[in-house]
């Protein structure tokens, strides 16, 4: 077992992991932070979409031991206490998911877009997100909703 | 399975020359993480190079570049100048994976996974990258196409790792292109792929390489499709007779991404396409 | 309003796009899905699966397995249930084989430890012999003389004689006589379609958590569309009462049909029995992919003669699907969809259920519609192309309408396939220029829908507000959609009602949320049961006004007197009727059980244009539009997200999805990297158009909308591709290698 020393969501936390263990098993078996989700365990889905130093990367590609020392944040980090993220309400008011399951990812997925391109094309964001694949909703509500959230954060700073 | 995080590289073949069983090395992990949660190689002895100085940096070398072995794809990206010089070499490892694979990704796990389909590699090859490799032998340094040997093998030796990237020279009236045909626009294995590097002296070809991946067990270098443009304007003639020694260079196989018939026939295409692109990047550059 | 009334507008609450009920939950990591529930104390599973076709299990050695430090216990198929008969054995083969392992991935052992690592580790040292046997996993050599026996003795009575014992089941319907008709047209064409098998993709994995003593006393969480039939099947398999094991469904990372079969919850159950612990089995992706329910595939005959002003004289189609190892592919529903939007006088269809060394089919999405108008409308396509005829006139020249004989019996009831049509027709896509290198395809589509068994209760609290519980599993929104009938039937906000749904131990039976049913089914109980709960109160408030029951009317969310005693009263709003009724009579709780059955049709019409790049073979789609009938979109929002759902899910099936089967009979491609579904960049804006023809059968006029949508976007993206390629795709997916040899064959020969 390593021990590990890491910062999750602004937090300082610390456990013990098999050197196998993924930060996604780690988040979700030790942790309770099940926010994040394995949809393959590949890197193919981003349902496990976590930030790294403000890095996205999928948390099932990355080992627990890896967390030694990064800050972490997952979706469960994205609302302000009970104040959601305006792209929080914005996927809401879109319906910008059906079952659910991929939406913590791609909601840290598009946060991290949006720090890097407050003004991003369509384009621009269907590509950013090509890593998060959606079965329910065809992407459009959810295209929609990231344009608009990007729309009202430019006019709003 | 033992998880370390050596401060050096000296350290690092330390660890991997006394190691037992399966050992890996860990940079980004989008190639070692898969192949361990889809049992397909569990090491036994996991090497995580991060900790190593100066392994995540992208420096001049001469007026070529060094890259370290952990910088990642998205870091090659956002990086103000290397694109500039090189945006075949850099938009062919921007084309693997996801925003998230980015993250995590590098061009010397890429080489090291030995896949005839990586997207950096025949890139790399074009663009006449070597490679510095360390080991329990010594050091030596390594030209890309020398690396891989067949599919998931290289020519490193036991304990031997890469330990450093160096992109050669720009230099005047030249450019580079890679592209790769996949079924979907993004997220999937490269068909076929095809990297060129050319320069000109006025309107003429006068240098150039081409480099196929997923068409054949390792990315080759086809010194024939080169002579197919060298001398040339890149006129129609050119690129017919570029595609023709491209799609003769296969050796590919039917699989699930795609038949041989179609591989033979799309390395063509793209290495007319790619060839352009290179022309016209050439043209631009002063 | 009296009690049955039919409602058709002035909606309050109905037709507004209110905010889903989980949603916070959802964009906050908290909402519990099937692998998100632990239990104190709870081991982990894996399952150990075989690797071959078909191969006969010698022996399963558990020593070394066993040895490994944290392993709590085994099962195999000795700990489940004897007895077993028909449809419900071939369930718990597929569960655990038994003698014979029949596909790559078909589960023959599992194992609980005390964390997944382990468990895995355990899995693999499991060492099982086999002996191998020859496979098939193509249905047309699967029906070949000398194809493998998959199975004796699984035809049924329906299947003629002297066909294979791999052909399981026959279809055969239609009317008229097709012979003449073809002799009456004015252009005959014929033509072969195959399709792959696809999978519905959901993006969660199966997981369940699973507790079970001694006592035979159980309870089970996981992802699925229906509770009960967890319930009743587990039940079965593990030879408890079912009342005995109570279930609770989690929330639900999509399912598609594919969540409505057990997988691992009967395992878990039995290794939970064994080790007397709570056992959580959680699939890997590439387990989805092997062991459970894909799609059939299929190969057909369509044969459609045409008169030159373009009436359709006679349809013909032969559909063999096979469905995997058991029997099941649901070959007469792509019978009957296939000539369904079309009133011909002259239609046969004949229908072949083969099986094949593959995992046994379930749903997805309207099964087997998809593919029959593939083939149909392909061939319809074609007949307008070598008459010259307009692709949306000529299917509506033909078009199915009220009154008219179905294509498969019955005479069609209100439906709404020419306003789709027309609809489709007017939209600027239909009209609007195409760009050099592209063709535009359309295509219609059919689905029955469903009713089933339904129970819906609703409590009302104290405050006037209501706690609503259905029993159908929230795929797409029905919390919302329940939630907002009953608030227009009860007078009150939308966020007074709190819509759940309700584990196995607090409702009746309720049917899985499949055949589009529950915005119809759960939404008429839920009506029927809100009425209930209004009687009551329109009851109470009469006792307060000592006048009769009939004499107060419900509005607003108050009682009124009405008739004769109008006005003599000031209305009771619905709180303090509430407040009050631990002392007017007790609790107030309405509710409702059915068998529903006036599930009304559902038609859709799709345009869409593609791209393809001649050079490469690779498709864009560019454009899409989707029109359907909806009856009455309670939420326009989740209505227009079904629609865009089930057009994304067919632009993969048509363009790159598919199972690739080596030839030792292995599934070439168990990832999301190789089993290519669509990506963000891949598709367009999906637009989408509802038309709303009421269905008689529901109190509102709900059509179910959830799979109609899936059923014309394979044929209308191969007419478009056909267009933009100039040559016609007939087998999907229409991959890039698949459009290059096709343009190549056609410029070769």
């Amino acid at each position: 077992m390593i021990h590990v020393s890491t910062k999750i969501n602004g937090d300082d936390v610390e456990f013990l992991c098999d050197p196998r263990e993924t930060l996604l098993d780690t988040l979700r078996d030790k942790l309770g932070l099940t926010g994040s989700k394995e949809g393959c365990g590949t890197g193919d889905c981003g349902a496990c979409s976590v930030t790294m130093d403000g890095r996205l990367v999928c948390s099932c590609l990355v080992l627990g031991a890896e967390a030694e020392g990064k800050e972490i944040e997952t979706v469960e980090g994205i609302a302000d206490g009970e104040n959601l993220h305006l792209l929080q309400e914005k996927f809401i008011e879109h319906a910008a998911l059906q079952c659910g399951v991929c939406t913590p990812g791609i909601l840290v997925a598009t946060k991290s877009l949006l720090e890097k391109h407050p003004d991003p094309t369509e384009t621009q964001v269907r590509y950013w997100l090509a890593g998060n694949l959606c079965r329910c909703t065809g992407y459009d509500k959810i295209i929609r909703a990231v344009m608009e959230t990007a729309a009202d954060l430019r006019e709003a700073s | 399975m033992q998880y370390h995080t050596p401060s050096s590289f000296d350290d690092a073949v330390a660890i991997a020359k006394d190691a037992q069983g399966v050992t890996r090395f860990l940079a980004g992990g989008t190639d070692v993480l898969v192949q361990l949660r889809a049992d397909i190689v569990t090491p036994d002895v996991l090497i995580d190079i991060k900790k190593i100085a100066g392994v995540s940096e992208i420096s001049r070398e001469g007026d070529g570049w060094r890259i370290g072995v952990a910088v990642t794809g998205a870091e090659m990206t956002e990086h103000d100048t290397l694109g500039k010089e090189w945006p075949g070499l850099v938009e062919a490892m921007d084309l693997i994976g996801s925003t998230q694979v980015q993250g995590r990704a590098t061009l010397t796990g890429n080489l090291c996974n030995g896949s005839p389909a990586a997207d950096s590699v025949p890139a790399m090859v074009a663009a006449g990258v070597t490679v510095s490799v360390t080991g329990p032998n010594g050091a030596r340094r390594v030209a890309v196409e020398d690396i891989p040997t067949a599919p998931g093998k290289t020519s490193l030796t036991a304990g031997e790792m890469v330990t450093a990237v160096h992109v050669p020279a720009r230099g005047a009236h030249a450019g580079d292109a890679y592209l790769r045909f996949i079924p979907r626009t993004e997220m999937d294995i490269a068909v076929v792929g095809c990297g060129i590097n050319l320069r000109l002296d006025g309107k003429k070809i006068i240098e150039a390489r081409v480099s196929l991946g997923a068409v054949a067990p390792t990315v080759l270098l086809v010194e024939d499709a080169a002579k197919a443009i060298i001398g040339t304007e890149l006129d129609d003639a050119a690129l017919d007779a570029l595609a023709a020694a491209a799609s003769v260079a296969c050796k590919p196989i039917n699989d699930k991404r795609g038949t041989i018939e179609f591989r033979t026939h799309v390395a063509g295409v793209l290495a007319k396409r790619a060839a352009k692109i290179a022309y016209q990047r050439a043209e631009a550059a002063s | 309003m009296a009690f049955d009334d039919v409602k058709t507008d002035n909606f309050k609450v109905v037709g507004q796009r209110v905010k889903r009920p989980d949603g916070i939950d959802k964009v906050t990591g908290k909402a519990k899905f099937g692998a998100d529930v632990v239990a104190p104390g709870m081991l982990f599973a894996a399952i150990i699966r075989s690797p071959h076709a078909h191969a006969r299990i010698v022996k399963i050695d558990t020593t070394k397995a066993a040895a490994l430090k944290g392993v709590k216990g085994f099962v195999t198929r000795a700990d489940f249930a004897t007895g077993l008969k028909g449809g419900n054995l071939d369930i718990l083969e597929n569960v655990m084989a038994g003698e014979k392992a029949l596909y790559d991935g078909h589960a023959v052992a599992a194992v609980a430890a005390t964390s997944a690592l382990i468990a895995r580790d355990a899995a693999k040292l499991v060492e099982v012999e086999y002996e191998i046997l020859p496979h098939v996993t193509d249905v047309d050599k699967a029906m070949l003389a000398d194809a493998p026996v998959i199975r004796e003795g699984a035809a049924d009575k329906s299947v003629p004689e002297g066909m294979h014992p791999n052909v399981v089941r026959y279809h055969e319907s239609g009317h008229g006589d097709v012979e003449a008709g073809f002799a009456a047209a004015d252009l005959v064409v014929e033509d072969s379609f195959l399709t792959e098998a696809t999978h519905q993709g959901y993006i969660e994995p199966h997981a369940c958590l699973a507790q079970l003593g001694k006592d035979n006393k159980g309870e089970l969480w996981c992802c699925t569309q229906g509770h009960w039939n967890v319930q009743k099947l587990c039940a079965e398999m593990l030879g408890m009462e079912t009342s005995q094991l109570r279930v609770t469904a989690s929330e639900i990372g999509g399912g598609f049909g594919g969540k409505t079969a057990v997988f691992i919850e009967p395992v878990a159950l039995a290794l939970a029995r064994k080790t007397n612990r709570p056992v959580k089995l959680v699939m890997s992706r590439s387990e989805v992919f092997r062991a459970t329910g894909p799609t059939s595939s299929t190969s057909m005959d369509v044969k459609i003669g045409m008169t030159k002003d373009g009436i359709i004289t006679a349809g013909e189609g032969t559909f063999r699907l096979q469905g995997g190892a058991f029997p099941g592919a649901p070959m007469e529903f792509t019978a009957m969809c296939a000539f369904a939007p079309y009133n011909l006088e002259n239609v046969k269809q004949v229908g072949y259920d083969v099986l094949a060394n593959r995992p046994k089919q379930a749903a997805y999405r309207a099964p087997g519609s998809p593919m029959a108008a593939f083939a149909v409308e392909s061939v319809i396509d074609e007949l307008c192309k070598k008459l010259d005829l307009d692709p949306i006139e000529v299917r509506l020249k033909n078009a199915s309408k009220q009154g008219t004989k179905a294509s498969f019996g019955p005479t069609w009831d209100r439906i709404g396939l020419v306003e789709t049509l027309e609809a489709a027709q007017t939209h600027p896509h239909y009209s609007a220029p195409l760009k050099e290198g592209q063709g535009r395809g359309v295509s219609c589509g059919f689905w029955f829908n469903h009713g089933g068994e339904t129970s819906v209760t609703l409590a009302l609290s104290e405050d006037g507000t209501a706690q609503l519980s259905v029993g159908t599993p929230d795929i797409g929104g029905s919390r919302a959609s329940m939630a907002q009938m009953a608030a227009e039937e009860l007078g009150i906000p939308y966020d007074s009602v709190r819509a759940t749904v309700a584990d196995t131990a607090t409702l009746g039976y309720n049917e899985v949320s499949h055949g589009s049913r529950v915005t119809y089914a759960s939404g008429l109980a839920t009506i029927k049961a809100a009425r209930a709960a209004v009687k009551i109160l329109c009851a109470r408030a009469a006792a307060k006004w000592g006048i009769d029951e009939d004499a107060v009317v419900w509005e607003d969310g108050c009682a009124k007197p009405s008739g004769p005693n109008a006005g003599d009263f000031d209305p009771l709003p619905i709180e303090k009727l509430t407040r009050s009724m631990g002392r007017t009579g007790g609790p107030i709780v309405g509710h409702f059980e059915a068998t529903p059955e006036g599930a009304g049709v559902s038609f859709a019409t799709h345009i869409v244009d593609a791209e393809v790049d001649k050079e490469t073979g690779q498709t864009k789609i560019v454009r899409y539009t989707v029109v359907q009938d909806a009856g009455k979109a309670i939420n326009p929002t989740y209505v227009e997200g079904q629609f865009q759902g089930g057009a994304a899910q067919g632009i993969g099936w048509a363009l790159n999805e598919e199972y690739i089967y080596g030839e030792d009979g292995r599934l070439q491609n168990a990832v999301f990297l190789d089993y290519r579904i669509p990506v963000a960049s891949d598709l367009p804006m999906i637009d989408t158009v509802i038309v709303e023809v009421p269905n008689p059968g529901h109190p509102y006029g709900v059509r179910g909308v959830g799979e109609t949508s899936i059923c014309p976007p394979l044929a209308a993206i191969a007419n478009a591709v056909s267009s933009a390629a100039g040559v016609r795709l007939k087998q999907l997916p229409m991959s890039p290698p698949r459009i290059l040899a096709a343009l190549d064959k056609q410029a070769n020969g």
